[in-house]
């Protein structure tokens, strides 16, 4: 019986989960939100011009509303005044959604180690690829890129479970600066001593 | 060698240190250079007078307008430095224009009635020193979140800041 | 609304009435980065436009004041990030000023074409992505492609594409090679076939001419009064260049003219972009034939210059003196006055105001950015114009947020 069923079907039929045909689909079909605040940005808009051309690989059509889209890439480094922007703007975003940290500035800070940059995005919102660089040439982006596809993948679900799985931030522990200015203030110091740095 | 035939620019300042010799009756003018640039130094009070006189001996242009915090630059007698760098677009001349100012009173005139476009270099100077300008049209920070509290270029400020980039909510892949 | 109302900034409270108040930013793909407007709207005619910035205030004075001569230039190339070496060229422009330092001819050579390129580099983005945002994607493709050139000259130069860091003090990074030259020729010969089809894309389309004629204008009084530099100045006609008026580098020795125009308004601004273009290739087409033989470093106490990579890896002479050059308390030191040096970047004067202290390091190290005060004239340039020129007046003033907010 199966093997009559074989004959007439041939390679017509393929069997596969829900899941990951849903991944599948949506592997290919990202559309990127580029959240370009600075130099990555440039390299963003290079990557996705005439000499790399980014539609290649399945993820070109940009579009600057957050609610059409389910990649954001964050190039460029966050400051303080932007960051609630970016929040507010990966909250508007439909799921599931995934977030790309383009360059050293959104990965860690990078060369801005001030006290108006915030070092890392992924302290304050989830991130899904990082890719390294300052800025990240386009090759690397369509690397990252093509890594999230298979991140996408891999690990896909068609109702979006596995997202509801992690509850934690996914970058590194949150180095508390809040808390060790509440020990040291319990302790005698003073904010607006001019002496006192609170990361040292 | 013969006796060097004087700069052009020279010429032209000569003409505008006797200019201002003529408005300014009165005011103590202390003129330096270095490395073919002409500085002069305002007393603060004669601010606006100073910077109206100026602007008649032909610096049309205000090119920046900056602050110097000078609390830890050695033989510093005064707290603050304001510069003024003025330019005349018809001749090219250029001239920096500095006063001092000390805390607590750290109020100077506006120059945007002068140059307009000392508006936001105002707020700007503002925003990083906490240095106010009386009588600017609209006087509020110009790059920093309305509700910061210090003035991150002075000196005392650490540079890393004092926990303000790290004061914000967390969002996690659940509740997003 | 009556035009007189338009005149007048202060509307009472009963004609504010039946305004509308639109934001427009801070993540707007016509920002290209990221600034906000608030604009005040009757219909589709914009009454007021007030801009808030400082959504990339990332620090740079302050780090400044940290860093030495010679780490900050990593830093200034973050400043207008459309073309970094023009920062870089600027920064130690200002700082051989500080230093008193005379480059020599070979540097000076190679500093100006890559200051040309720059040019290039800056305004073929800047046109490519206001028409972009104008509704045309053909010239965006084609002004990168050009830029790839350019990027690949850089990196055959300093190993790195966009933020270079190229230039020390006194000197530049490496010396560079007969294989850049040519591919320097290069671009020179193909560049204007495709200015030719890029200017034919742009400047002959009656669309794009259509939405820039008369649109966002700036008296001459005004842009002199508010600060305008560069094309912007120069479309008002201002006929104000710092390459023709205050010679640095080698511009001494090249025939090129300064390019202005009347009007005032985006398409005179565009147009000034597109002649400079051309000038810049000019000038290193002359550059380029004619570089002089010599080291790139100059000569001095020799503290002041970094040594020639390759005696540092080959000699202990040269290992030492580069010690000496980037150790604290053995560098050069820094004559306790200050000094205001400004370069024509693409974008207009772009001046350091830097104060020494007897160190390696500034003081104070002030950027004049051109953005900042072409930015405050904006409200001034919207009175009177319609919601869809915004985008073609921001495009036209060329924004970089980073320069802006530093
Ligand atoms: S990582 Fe480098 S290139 Fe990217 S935004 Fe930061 S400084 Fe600019």
């Amino acid at each position: 019986m199966a093997t009559q069923i074989n004959k007439q079907l041939g390679d017509n039929v393929f069997l596969t989960t829900l899941d990951a045909a849903a991944s599948w689909g949506r592997a290919n079909s990202l559309w990127p939100m580029p959240f370009a605040t600075a130099c990555c940005g440039i390299e963003l808009m290079s990557t996705a011009a005439s000499k790399h051309d980014l539609s290649r690989f399945g993820s070109e059509v940009m579009r600057f509303s957050p609610r059409q889209c389910d990649l954001m890439i964050v190039a460029g480094r966050v400051v303080m005044k932007m960051l609630p922007v970016l929040q507010r703007i990966w909250l508007q975003m439909p799921e599931p959604k995934w977030c790309i940290s383009m360059g050293a500035c959104a990965c860690s800070g990078g060369v801005f180690d001030t006290y108006a940059v915030v070092q890392g995005i992924d302290r304050f919102m989830p991130v899904d690829v990082y890719i390294p660089g300052c800025p990240p040439r386009p090759e690397q982006l369509i690397r990252g890129i093509i890594d999230l596809q298979e991140k996408i993948q891999k690990g896909g679900t068609i109702n979006a479970r596995e997202f509801k799985l992690r509850i934690l931030p996914e970058g590194p522990p949150r180095f508390d600066e809040d808390e060790l200015i509440r020990i040291r203030e319990r302790n005698g110091f003073k904010l607006d001593d001019p002496t006192y740095d609170p990361v040292h | 060698m013969t006796t060097e035939t004087p700069k052009p620019s020279s010429v032209e300042i000569d003409a505008v240190k006797v200019t201002l010799a003529d408005s300014l009756v009165g005011v103590a003018l202390e003129w330096s250079e270095f490395r073919d640039q002409y500085r002069v130094v305002f007393p603060a009070t004669e601010l606006l007078k100073c910077l109206n006189a100026f602007k008649s001996a032909g610096f049309e242009q205000l090119s920046d307008l900056t602050a110097v915090d000078l609390l830890e630059y050695s033989n510093a007698t005064d707290r603050f430095e304001i510069v003024y760098c003025l330019l005349n677009v018809d001749t090219g001349l250029r001239m920096i224009a500095k006063t001092y100012l000390n805390e607590p009173d750290l109020t100077i005139p506006s120059a945007t009635s002068v140059w307009s476009g000392a508006d936001w270099l105002e707020r700007e100077v503002y925003d990083m020193y906490g240095i106010l300008f009386s009588g600017h049209p609209n006087f509020k920070r110009l790059l920093l979140p309305q509700e910061f509290q210090s003035f991150p270029m002075r000196k005392d400020y650490p540079v890393k800041g004092r926990g303000e980039r790290h004061n914000f909510p967390v969002i996690t892949r659940a509740e997003s | 609304m009556p035009l007189e109302l338009l005149e007048s900034p202060d509307l009472n409270a009963n004609q504010r009435e039946g305004l509308w108040t639109l934001n427009f930013g801070p993540q707007h793909p016509a920002t290209h980065t990221t600034l906000r407007l608030v604009l005040q709207l009757d219909g589709e005619m914009v009454i007021d436009a007030e801009p808030d910035i400082g959504f990339l205030h990332s620090g740079f004075e302050k780090l400044g004041e940290v860093l030495d001569f010679n780490q900050y230039v990593t830093i200034v190339d973050r400043m207008n990030y459309i073309s970094p070496m023009a920062n870089e060229i600027a920064w130690h422009h200002a700082v051989e000023k500080l230093l008193g330092i005379d480059l020599t001819p070979r540097c000076k050579y190679i500093r100006t074409i890559f200051a040309e390129l720059m040019r290039i580099h800056d305004h073929l983005l800047c046109l490519g992505t206001c028409v972009l945002d104008l509704g045309g994607a053909t010239a965006f493709m084609y002004a990168f492609n050009e830029r790839e050139a350019i990027y690949e000259i850089c990196e055959r130069a300093s190993g790195q594409r966009f933020h270079t860091s190229y230039t020390r003090v006194g000197g530049l990074l490496y010396d560079v090679t007969d294989d850049w030259v040519t591919m320097v020729r290069d671009f020179v010969r193909n560049f204007p076939k495709v200015y030719r089809d890029f200017s034919g894309l742009l400047m002959k389309n009656r669309i794009f001419v259509e939405r820039t004629r008369d649109v966002g204008v700036l008296s001459r009084e005004e842009a002199i009064a508010g600060g305008a530099t560069g094309p912007v100045a120069r479309a008002s006609g201002v006929v104000r260049d710092l390459r023709r008026d205050e010679p640095y580098l080698a511009y001494e020795d090249f025939d090129f003219d300064v390019c202005a125009s009347q009007g005032g308004d985006c398409y005179a601004r565009f147009q000034v972009r597109m002649m400079e273009m051309l000038e810049s290739i000019k000038i290193i087409e002359q550059a380029v034939e004619n570089i002089p033989a010599g080291p790139i470093f100059a000569a001095g106490t020799g503290k002041e210059s970094m040594p020639d990579k390759r005696e540092v890896y080959r000699s202990i002479e040269g290992l030492i003196h580069h010690f000496e050059s980037v150790m604290p308390n053995r560098q050069m030191q820094a004559p306790k006055e200050s000094v205001y040096a400004a370069t024509e970047s693409p974008n207009g004067e772009l001046g350091y105001y830097i104060v020494g202290d007897g160190s390696f390091r500034a003081y104070r190290a002030r950027t004049r950015p051109p953005s900042l005060l072409h930015f405050s004239l904006f409200s001034r340039m919207m009175r009177g114009c319609m919601l869809s020129d915004v985008v073609a007046v921001l495009g036209s003033i060329n924004i970089i947020a980073a320069e802006l907010d530093r």
